[in-house]
């Protein structure tokens, strides 16, 4: 008999659970452990020996999660184990789910940006991003967002990349043991933390980026801080390499493990670092590119192995990569106008409302009623530090979006999960959830 | 560029500079196919709309509007370039699974049966995802109303 062994009653979610092998067909097993992924005849001979040589009371089903420290939130996952080794993974997932695409039904899509800016909230500023170039699009002004705003936007953007990353190294350093190097990458990512307060006031949840442009100019002296984060951050990238890259324990750990191939990667609709992990150089901003990048020089950083590995060594080197955009974003930063002047979309300006009854009137009406956007439907899509993160907007004419869906690059890269772990070591297990660096407030929405 | 789908029930279509086909539910299934040998290899996004509240939108001539559309967004990325598939689904009625052709519409098929109760015929496991298995009604649809149905609480006496 299999044993499942469960917090209770309270955790169960019926079918959406792992099943027992008793249970299921041959045919559904092998679904299960990935034989649809077009896998090479060697790695499909291989997956029926995983399959089908385990008697059913040699396995053991159990529960990782939803509460669980490894896990980055409350994702819960279900592993059939044989002794130390997984046989089969399910994501359970939805524990956190609010209804973000049901809310932002009722947003106007100026209030817009304050739901989606909380989905990935390890990058708000990117999925502010994406919604405003899908609303935009909509509004057919996103030939006319002036110079200073794109850049701009590319700078909060990179810097949001840079401190999305430096989180994953920290939570990928707690998960497998380097304790010190979850406080060193707190520390590096507070920083950019205070320079994002600075410039929005706020840490996380910014609703900044906003349709037409951006809410406010930069800050006086918003260079320094820049260019402060630019000098501090290579020397500090330097120890996390003698700290963990050069370190046998760190390889040993990493290295081979949560393989996956490129066509498995494809067909998994697998973005980000987890594609590129897998030696294919895709990035959005170099392929299908958006705001600024065709201006800037970078390089997309691929993988060879497609492990945990590569991917941990994928995202340390984009710090860097986000670090040389900065640097030509602070040369060619023109200056001008930080939002469209189209009075559709823009308020007047402050100054105008005190002296002016129609302005006042003007202001009231668009952070109210909102602005009108024509019907139709768009899809856009940006790269964000997880992979390619889209936003579906279907609009009736109306003030706020008929329907709004949000691509979240975590929601598809959780599927890799049941592939990367299967024939893998519970320990490795962990390894291998931080290595997708999934946030589950964007998987659940 | 433009790969042409020579397939019956295909009406090509351009929105805001973006290529989108509308296909019937019955050739819906092939024409992903074609599309994946033309090139198509990933599916990046599935969804769905309900359109009950906004019956009379614009849709191409030959196209016959429904209840629901499901959105399908593939990417090529040989040829950097994306298209998107709209195909109307009346109510009640299901499609087919792509998920023989792209395994990663495995979670989004089943988002979309959660949110929207639209099936997906062939798909492997089709329950709900996001809420949970004894839910009743679908979030996402337009007769769904927020603040008008009593809160459920899962394992709560009624």
């Amino acid at each position: 008999m299999t044993t499942i062994v469960s917090a209770g009653a309270a955790t169960s979610e019926g079918g959406q659970e792992l099943r027992p092998r008793g249970e299921i067909s041959q045919k559904a097993l092998m679904r299960e452990a990935g034989a649809v992924l077009r896998l090479s005849e060697s790695a499909a001979a291989a997956l029926s020996d995983v399959v089908s040589d385990v008697d059913e009371d040699q396995s053991m089903i159990i529960n990782m999660g939803p509460q669980h420290p490894s896990t980055h939130g409350v994702l819960r996952l279900m592993l059939e184990l044989q002794g130390e080794t997984v046989l089969r993974c399910k994501p359970v997932i939805g524990y956190l789910h609010t209804g973000m695409e049901k809310t932002g039904e009722s947003l106007t899509y100026l209030q817009g940006g304050t739901n989606v800016t909380r989905m990935d909230y390890l990058s708000p500023l990117n999925n502010e991003l994406v919604f405003s170039m899908a609303t935009e699009k909509l509004l057919g002004i996103d030939g006319e967002i002036p110079e200073r705003a794109q850049w701009m936007r590319m700078l909060l953007s990179e810097l949001n990349r840079m401190s999305s990353h430096l989180l994953f190294l920290a939570t990928n350093g707690m998960d497998l043991g380097a304790v010190s190097m979850m406080l060193y990458g707190w520390r590096e990512r507070e920083e950019v933390l205070r320079f994002f307060q600075k410039v929005t006031g706020l840490r996380m949840n910014h609703n900044f980026i906003r349709p037409g442009g951006l809410a406010a100019d930069l800050p006086a002296g918003w260079r320094d801080d820049v260019l402060h984060l630019l000098e501090m951050l290579p020397d500090r990238l330097a120890e996390y390499e003698i700290l963990m890259t050069g370190q046998p324990i760190w390889r040993e750990r990493l290295q081979g493990v949560g393989v996956i191939t490129q066509s498995e990667a494809i067909a998994l609709a697998a973005t980000g670092p987890i594609l590129r992990s897998t030696g294919l150089a895709w990035d959005l901003r170099r392929d299908l590119p958006y705001l600024k990048y065709r201006e800037v020089e970078f390089d997309v950083v691929v993988g060879a192995h497609g492990d945990a590995y590569d991917r941990y060594a994928i995202r340390l080197q984009e710090i860097r990569e986000s670090m040389r955009i900065v640097r030509q974003i602070l040369d060619k930063m023109p200056s001008g106008d930080y939002r469209i002047q189209n009075k559709k979309v823009t308020p007047p300006p402050r100054g105008r409302i005190d002296e002016s009854m129609e302005a006042l009137i003007h202001h009231f009406k668009i952070f109210t009623e909102g602005f009108k956007v024509p019907e139709g439907e768009v899809y856009v899509a940006i790269e964000s530090p997880r992979g390619e993160i889209g936003c579906y907007i279907a609009s009736d004419g109306s003030s706020v979006p008929y329907r709004m869906h949000v691509r979240a690059p975590s929601f598809v890269n959780v599927q890799c999960l049941p592939h990367m772990m299967r024939g893998g070591l519970v320990a490795d297990a962990v390894a291998v959830i931080s290595s997708i660096d999934p946030v589950l407030g964007e998987v659940d929405r | 560029m433009a790969t042409t789908l020579d397939l019956p029930g295909v009406v090509a279509h351009e929105s805001h500079g973006q290529r989108v086909l509308f296909v019937e539910k019955t050739t819906y299934l092939a024409a992903v196919t074609a599309l994946y040998d033309a090139g198509f290899t990933m599916c990046v996004d599935l969804t769905a709309v309900d359109y009950l509240a906004h019956a009379s939108r614009v849709v191409p001539d030959g196209v016959v509007a429904q209840r629901f559309e499901v959105v399908v967004n593939l990417l090529s990325l040989a040829n950097r370039e994306r298209v998107r598939l709209r195909v109307q689904v009346g109510d009640g009625e299901s499609v087919a699974s792509l998920f023989d052709v792209h395994p990663s519409t495995e979670a989004m098929e089943r988002e979309v049966f959660d949110m929207f109760g639209v099936r997906f015929d062939g798909h492997p496991d089709l329950t709900r995802i996001l809420m949970p298995e004894d839910w009743d009604g679908h979030p996402l649809r337009k007769d769904y109303a927020q603040g008008r149905i009593p809160v459920q609480f899962k394992g709560a006496a009624s």
